[in-house]
């Protein structure tokens, strides 16, 4: 244990150093714009929160901008949390209403309009909301999952802050639209580039940071997930081997249990099902993720981590797949007693944690490999969400529609390059897998 | 999922099958019909046209060297002669239109131009046509006729909105063709418009599969355009093109003939395209959206007559966000009308989860909600529907009779749905009689809105923000029009024509 404890001491350290460097440059307000790349889990939130009460102790008023109410709640939860005197303002729509973990800070001001809310140090809104913002400029912006954000949305924001921090994950889903929006690519302000794509487009001598130790992924995964999705900012997990560590109470009896204790064993299971083309609705699939789900659930489990020791329940399980018609399916398949596992999306998963996750391979029972269930951003968000395991479901064959469809997607001038290339994510992620089922 | 079963049912029977039960797209009473073909291995070099808009008469226009830039410029300013007449005399009687909530009136043209090309290829050519065409000056170096640049700001205009879902100023027949029938073939296969016609009408005693396959040799069936077919450029044009260039007097005219015959197949087809889609009762929203078409021309049109800039060679930061949030606006709009406009279209979304269908079976139209700081009339309805209910509580819906209503999904039990209903009640504290659905009526369910969204605020181009590279350098040079909102376009976030209910 001594070790262990040593690892994880050095691992703050190179954290800590990171975020004081970041919040140095903000502090020696040499560039109008700081980036911070966080991979999953690296304590993205946290900086966020340190930055904004630093920069309120300057005196500056601070605008925070993030994508959705639910960030916006659980960054004003956590800002009000860290320091009762420091005043915030929520900017909300009209009809909102606070929800209990807002409302109950007595330093937060809920409103529509800035000028309700009696000039706070900090005003946190979506970027939505700032868009309707037609006055006034804050010295400064933190913009939070700003890789989620469209270079349109920050167009629109952009004109209220003098200088900005950018935080987000490199490695998470591209914005994307429902329109053919061939007409400007390759031009250096793209619409449909993230908001930190044309921020460094535009200003490429921005200071850039990267968090090296992610907090949320077990040794296991951290090593898997930065070779496969973060080829050129790797990072490590801030806990040694051995100490998150969960195991199934009940006996085994059949397939399902091999993979649930081998995912309890490594990390990582793949679980199998016989080759075949399937509608995306694939009820095999979809059962064979419940059944997982519910199986976990009825043995019973108890996940060991460097915080606590508790069973792992259905509030700790997510279950993740690329369509909605597939969650919608799987949400039916589960048994009652798993009924409360989350189930969603990948565009819904996003910034969210459990013990163990259970993902639909979005290429399983496929007959064609497109961009979309090729994009490595999304199969980076399913195999991320998890502190102990990923069960990746999946019909056999992958690999081979991997070679049947190689990455084919025309490269334009004057387009930077992106890394990484999904289709190389998806055999990176395929070898490991492979390689634990034994 | 039912355009698969459509599909797979056209493919087992060799016939394709209707994908709507109405015409989604307007056919303009006078359609300006254009088949361009281009050299091979060229961006733009237009080799033949035949356009006009007498299906018996086609003008046919030659370039009998497509590498000569002034013959190039010699063939733009005979494509001016017959699309710039036909553009003006659109231009006649108008119309006054409520604008600004009743506060001003708008005037446009009762009609409006409607440019068929054979397939998207098309619509490329018009856009690299206009492109090129559009900044020409008509004095210095090489002056050109000052209808050329105009016809370049024209064509630029009708690709420009080709981009926007539901316009119909230029059509490319083969797309139009396929958002109405599904064939049996695949989506390449689709794009041949003989083959895609040969699958919705074939000729008498044959099946569509069959006809298709008939179609699909070039020999017989010269390609659509813009691409020529190889064999016909290597055996019949290259040696033709040579001979013209040796100056044989007969040279032009067995090149317009020869021509003249790989063209004349597609210019018959795209009026057989335009047949079939006219011959289609028109969804309810339709002329809705001819009605933006007309505005649009209307604006272009006084731009032109201001003697206002070509369109700039790109979008500027400012003018793409918002050309960006127009086309999905639009893209929303679009398949939120065509499915209150088509039970076979809304059936699909019901399939696919994202509608539902059913009866009223409870209903509190006086429900009043006291939880905030003042009551709202917020009535409830149960709705007992054998779709599968997947949405998830919480979901916005809306309903095809009753667009000025929100609907939220509040649970789902087995078959049933609660819905809780705000707006287009009526100002007073009990609903307007038939505004909230009675027990026994029938209702379907969306999760297509259209909900009014406030006209969103951009930049002006000169405060563009540094995160954007700052204000354009020289707003007046190679950006003529910077990120001024393109004129014709009703502005953003403007909201949409009234939509006749039901």
């Amino acid at each position: 244990m001594w070790q262990a404890a040593g690892m994880e001491s050095t691992a703050a350290a190179r954290a800590r150093e990171v975020t004081d460097a970041v919040l140095a440059d903000l502090a020696a307000g040499v560039h109008r714009g700081v980036v911070v790349d966080s991979p999953p889990g690296a304590g993205k939130s946290t900086l966020v929160v340190r930055a904004a009460r630093e920069l309120a102790a300057t005196g500056a008023a601070t605008m925070i901008v993030a994508q959705t109410n639910e960030q916006v709640d659980d960054l004003v939860d956590r800002i009000a949390g860290a320091d009762d005197r420091l005043r915030l303002g929520r900017l909300s729509a009209a009809d909102y209403r606070p929800t209990p973990r807002v409302a109950r800070h007595r330093n937060v001001r809920v409103a529509a309009k800035p000028a309700d809310l009696d000039a706070p140090a900090v005003t946190v809104g979506t970027a939505a909301k700032w868009a309707t913002v037609a006055e006034g400029t804050w010295p400064w912006a933190i913009v939070d999952e700003a890789y989620q954000m469209r270079a349109d949305a920050l167009l629109r924001v952009a004109p209220r802050f003098d200088r900005a921090l950018f935080v987000g994950d490199p490695g998470q889903l591209d914005p994307f639209s429902t329109v053919d929006t061939g007409r400007w690519t390759g031009v250096s302000w793209d619409p449909m580039q993230s908001a930190v794509a044309v921020l460094l487009r535009h200003n490429p001598d921005l200071p850039l940071h990267r968090l090296p130790v992610s907090w949320r992924l077990p040794p296991s995964a951290a090593a898997v997930v930065a070779e496969a999705f973060y080829p050129d900012a790797p990072f490590t997990a801030g806990t040694a081997p051995g100490v998150r560590r969960w195991a199934l109470d009940g006996p085994p009896v059949d397939a399902y249990d091999d993979t649930l204790d081998t995912a309890a064993r490594t990390g990582w299971a793949l679980h199998s099902l016989p080759p075949a083309f399937t509608p995306r609705t694939d009820a095999e699939a979809a059962a064979a993720c419940a059944a997982l789900a519910g199986r976990l659930l009825s043995r019973g489990a108890t996940a060991t981590c460097e915080r606590t020791t508790a069973p792992v329940t259905a509030e700790r399980i997510a279950v993740g797949a690329a369509h909605r018609d597939q969650v919608a399916a799987i949400r039916s398949a589960l048994p009652p007693h798993a009924a409360q596992v989350t189930v969603d999306t990948a565009n819904r998963l996003q910034g969210r944690e459990y013990d163990v996750t259970i993902v639909l391979h979005p290429l399983s029972g496929r007959r064609d490999a497109t961009a979309f269930h090729l994009e490595a951003g999304r199969l980076c968000v399913l195999t991320s969400r998890h502190r102990q395991a990923c069960v990746v479901v999946a019909r056999a064959g992958i690999p081979a529609l991997l070679d049947a469809y190689p990455s084919r997607e025309p490269v334009h001038l004057d387009t930077p390059v992106r890394f990484p290339d999904g289709w190389a994510a998806h055999h990176a992620l395929l070898e490991h897998l492979a390689a634990t089922a034994h | 999922m039912l355009s698969a079963l459509a599909r797979a049912q056209a493919a087992a029977t060799g016939v394709a099958q209707p994908l709507t039960t109405v015409g989604h797209l307007h056919a303009a009473a006078a359609p300006l019909v254009c088949v361009p073909l281009a050299l091979a291995g060229e961006t733009l070099a237009p080799l033949a046209a035949l356009v006009g808009t007498d299906r018996a008469a086609p003008r046919l226009l030659v370039v009998p060297q497509p590498r000569n830039r002034d013959l190039r410029f010699a063939f733009a300013a005979a494509l001016a002669a017959e699309v710039l007449p036909y553009l003006d005399a659109r231009r006649g009687a108008t119309e006054d239109v409520p604008a600004d909530r009743g506060r001003q009136v708008r005037v446009r043209y009762l009609d409006a131009p409607q440019v068929w090309v054979p397939n998207p290829g098309g619509v490329e050519f018009v856009r690299l046509l206009g492109r090129s065409l559009r900044f020409r000056r008509t004095d210095g170096e090489h002056p050109v006729p000052a209808a050329v640049p105009r016809l370049g700001c024209w064509l630029t205009f009708l690709a420009d909105r080709a981009e926007l879902p539901g316009s119909a100023l230029l059509v490319a027949a083969t797309a139009a063709l396929g958002a109405h029938w599904a064939t049996g073939q695949s989506a390449v296969e689709d794009a041949h418009l003989p083959a895609l016609l040969a699958w919705i009408d074939p000729p008498e005693g044959r099946t569509g599969a069959g006809a298709a396959a008939a179609a699909e040799d070039p020999a017989v069936t010269p390609p659509a355009g813009p691409a020529t077919d190889p064999a016909f450029d290597r055996d019949v044009l290259a040696p033709l093109v040579a001979a013209y260039d040796r100056g044989a007097p007969d040279a032009p005219g067995r090149l317009a003939a020869a021509l003249r015959g790989q063209l004349t197949p597609a210019w018959d087809a795209v009026w057989r395209a335009y047949d079939l889609l006219a011959a289609l009762p028109p969804g309810a929203t339709v002329a809705a959206r001819w009605g933006q078409d007309r505005d649009a021309f209307t604006g272009y049109a006084a731009h032109l007559d201001e003697g206002g800039l070509p369109q700039p060679r790109h979008d500027s930061a400012v003018a793409a966000a918002a050309r960006l949030h127009r086309l999905e606006r639009a893209a929303a709009t679009y398949a939120l009308q065509r499915a209150y406009d088509d039970p076979l279209v809304l059936a699909d979304h019901r399939l696919a989860g994202e509608a539902f269908r059913g009866e009223v079976v409870l209903a509190d139209p006086t429900r009043v909600d006291d939880s905030g700081r003042r009551p709202v009339l917020r009535p409830r309805i149960t709705v007992r529907s054998a779709d599968p209910l997947h949405l998830a509580p919480g979901t916005a819906l809306c309903a095809p009779g009753r667009p000025k209503q929100r609907a939220t999904l509040v649970s789902v039990e087995g078959r049933d749905a609660v819905l809780e209903l705000r707006g287009g009640m009526g100002r007073g504290r009990t609903p307007e009689a038939g505004s909230v659905p009675e027990v026994g009526e029938v209702v379907t369910y969306t999760t297509l809105t259209d909900a009014f969204a406030p006209a969103p605020a951009f930049p002006a181009p000169e405060d563009t923000p540094w995160t954007h590279g700052g204000p354009p350098a020289d707003p007046a040079g190679g950006d003529p029009r910077g990120g001024a909102e393109v004129p014709g376009d009703p502005p953003a976030g403007a909201p949409p024509e009234p939509v006749p209910a039901g």
